[in-house]
């Protein structure tokens, strides 16, 4: 896959409306056969760009490649991409069938043909027996199949998904999350999905772009923007995370020493170059509780339990640490009585080795 | 909070000025006028209540399906007018900026402040002999004269002779198109404002072009609003007495100046009730039908 050509290639691309900059200077490539999400808050300008991608939207500035063609004044309807859309946008005075064979029709397939790609398409999405069915006789997972075969049924060189499962209840998206991976492998076609939900980016995608503001702020698979997020942002968006501002204080052979603002020098690993002030981080999975104070080569803090919530398999626990800042941890449930009971007012140690610690130079 | 339709007292205190609206000004002159309908014309013209079909039968006389007809087609071709004129109005004012739209809402509703009566009359201004048309092509006609006689060519126009473009059936259909356009815009331009966009976007995203989406998606999608438009236009064209009677020649009447003579100037209630009523009875049927079918719809829905 490295040495392939990128099947989306998007450099420089910029997009205004009035004087608001909706996506700004973005680059990125996407492979073929790749899962590609597009993650962000509202308004960060992952629906922009994926608009662009099919033709909704003309960029302001920059260039979009596909398959690589150059995609300026290529209109919507030449353009070898097919979306699915938010609200689905089945045709509802069509039948199913109609729907899937609507793609093929207008582009001048020939009927017998038509028959059998629609077949195919249905049953790729398990709707083989709901043909001659209209769209309001079905339920929202169903028509957002439909919308699926229909957009798959063009063979496309990549099918572009914006907030697909946002309009399913909880447990449906979850099954539609395995069901788009199982999809995704059996057609082969490049998936780019839009999304503001991390987990359903970390769970479906092969790479990620964290968007803020219209500026991406990293590309990586889910693992690596999960365990090693390059800013704040990154941090803070996938997944939760415990922060505390920090200046450098020096730094030799893969160590830093780090002056952190109501907690003294702690010495963590650090590779990259780091100068200033910087904010140093943990995930609250990755902390432990204890009672009596931990012992040498882990970075401990004092702290008094205020919430803690319970969530069945885990729990968080919220602290107020010595530092003034909010810290959670997250703790297993996994055993009915749990070792160490906690309860609102207890005085605790949160700790974590140094090397779970992230250095997030702003 | 309770279903408001329970609780009977907040229902009829709702709905009871409407329905005895409704009831008084309505039904039961509706119904008065379908029992004259049965009646007989007295010699001085009175109205004499009995039960005879010699009103229909009169009705149906092939002179007056003559004129039936003739509105049938003339409100036909008007409503196909505004649906042409009216759609592309429609789907601007739907598309444009949000700021744009009220504004442009406005213009399409401002001729309803100017009197009907006057709005028609102001066709006569427009269209007569010496009328702003004919006065333009006039002048377009003196400075042609002119010209050509520099260039060495008198009196090769002739005299000008002022367009007889009054008085004729195409006339009544121009003021027609133009006192009902608003009644097509308006409910078109509801539907296509409701219409999610991403219905349009999906049709070309799969491959169909401008037309194809036009006539595939958006046309189907839009016909409610179509239907109740044509079907307002239509019903207010083909009753419509002014605009034939001002704009129209000898040979445009229409069945709402038959009826309105047989109300007013003839002084036969009973043969004028009768002729409203052959126009009433397919409508009440059309939507005794419509009824039907929904409620079918309804029954299928419910079963699937």
């Amino acid at each position: 896959m490295t040495d392939a050509k990128p099947i989306i290639s998007i450099r420089n691309v910029t997009k205004k409306f009035g004087n608001v900059t909706a996506v700004n200077n973005v680059s990125i490539d996407v492979m073929p056969g790749e899962f590609f999400a597009l993650l962000g808050p509202s308004g960060c300008g992952k629906t922009t760009l994926l608009r662009m991608l099919a033709g909704f939207e003309t960029a302001s500035d920059g260039e979009i490649e596909i398959d690589g063609q150059p995609m300026l004044g290529v209109s919507p309807n030449k353009r070898p991409v097919n979306m699915v859309f938010q609200s689905y946008a089945v045709f509802p005075h069509m039948s199913v069938f109609d729907n899937v064979a609507y793609g093929l029709k207008v582009t001048g397939v020939q009927k017998d043909e038509i028959a059998g790609r629609v077949e195919e398409a249905l049953s790729l999405v398990h709707l083989e027996e709901y043909g001659k069915r209209k769209p309001d006789q079905l339920s929202g997972g169903q028509r957002q199949r439909v919308a699926l075969a229909r957009a798959l049924v063009k063979k496309p060189k990549v099918l572009l998904l914006d907030e697909p499962l946002s309009a399913l209840d909880a447990k449906l998206r979850e099954a539609m999350r395995l069901e788009l991976v199982r999809l995704q492998h059996t057609v082969g076609i490049t998936f780019v999905i839009v999304t503001h939900d991390q987990d359903e980016a970390l769970s479906m995608a092969d790479r990620a772009a964290v968007m803020d503001r219209g500026v991406v702020r990293q590309i990586a698979p889910p693992d690596e923007l999960y365990e090693h997020p390059n800013s704040l942002f990154v941090a803070d968006f996938i997944g939760k995370v415990n922060m505390l501002e920090a200046k450098v204080a020096g730094q030799s052979g893969g160590e830093m020493v780090v002056e952190v603002k109501g907690m003294g020098r702690v010495t963590v690993p650090h590779d990259g170059a780091a100068s200033g002030d910087i904010g140093i981080a943990v995930r609250p999975e990755k902390t432990v509780l204890s009672v009596e104070k931990p012992g040498e080569g882990v970075v401990a803090l004092k702290g008094k339990v205020c919430d803690v919530a319970y969530y069945g398999s885990e729990s968080n626990v919220l602290l107020d640490t010595e530092t003034g800042v909010q810290f959670i941890s997250t703790i297993q449930n996994d055993a009915r009585h749990s070792a160490l009971s906690v309860a609102i007012g207890d005085d605790l140690w949160i700790s974590w080795a140094p090397g779970n610690t992230l250095v997030l130079a702003e | 909070m309770e279903d408001w339709r329970k609780n009977k007292l907040a229902f009829m205190v709702f709905m009871g000025p409407a329905t005895f609206w409704l009831l008084v000004f309505f039904t039961i002159p509706v119904v008065a006028i379908w029992v004259y309908s049965f009646g007989e014309r007295g010699p001085l013209g009175q109205t004499y209540l009995a039960f005879s079909f010699d009103n229909y039968l009169r009705a149906i006389e092939p002179i007056h399906l003559k004129i039936l007809w003739k509105s049938i087609w003339i409100g036909g071709l008007s409503t196909f007018l505004c649906l042409l004129i009216g759609f592309p109005v429609a789907l601007g004012i739907a598309f444009a900026p949000d700021r744009w739209k009220n504004p442009l809402l406005l213009v399409v509703v401002l001729p309803f402040f100017t009197n009907m009566l006057i709005r028609t009359f102001a066709w006569i201004v427009v269209l007569g002999s010496r009328g702003v048309v004919n006065s333009g092509l006039g002048w377009l006609h003196g400075q042609a004269d002119w010209l050509l006689g520099f260039a060495g060519l008198p009196d090769v126009m002739g005299q000008f002779t002022p367009l007889e473009m009054l008085h004729n059936n195409y006339t009544v259909i121009v003021g027609l198109v133009y006192v009902h356009l608003p009644f097509l815009i308006l409910p078109l331009y509801a539907t296509l404002e409701k219409l999610d966009r991403s219905y349009l976007e999906a049709s070309l995203d799969l491959g169909a072009g401008q037309w194809r989406t036009f006539f595939s998606v958006l046309a189907p999608l839009a016909m409610p609003g179509i239907v109740t438009g044509c079907l307002l236009v239509f019903i207010l064209s083909m009753g419509n007495f002014l605009v034939p009677d001002r704009l129209g020649g000898t040979d445009s009447m229409m069945i709402g100046n038959l009826i309105a003579q047989e109300f007013s100037k003839a002084r036969d209630w009973p043969f004028g009730a009768a002729l409203s009523f052959v126009i009433m009875y397919p409508v009440f049927i059309f939507f005794a039908i419509n009824a039907l079918m929904m409620r079918r719809r309804e029954r299928v829905r419910a079963e699937a």
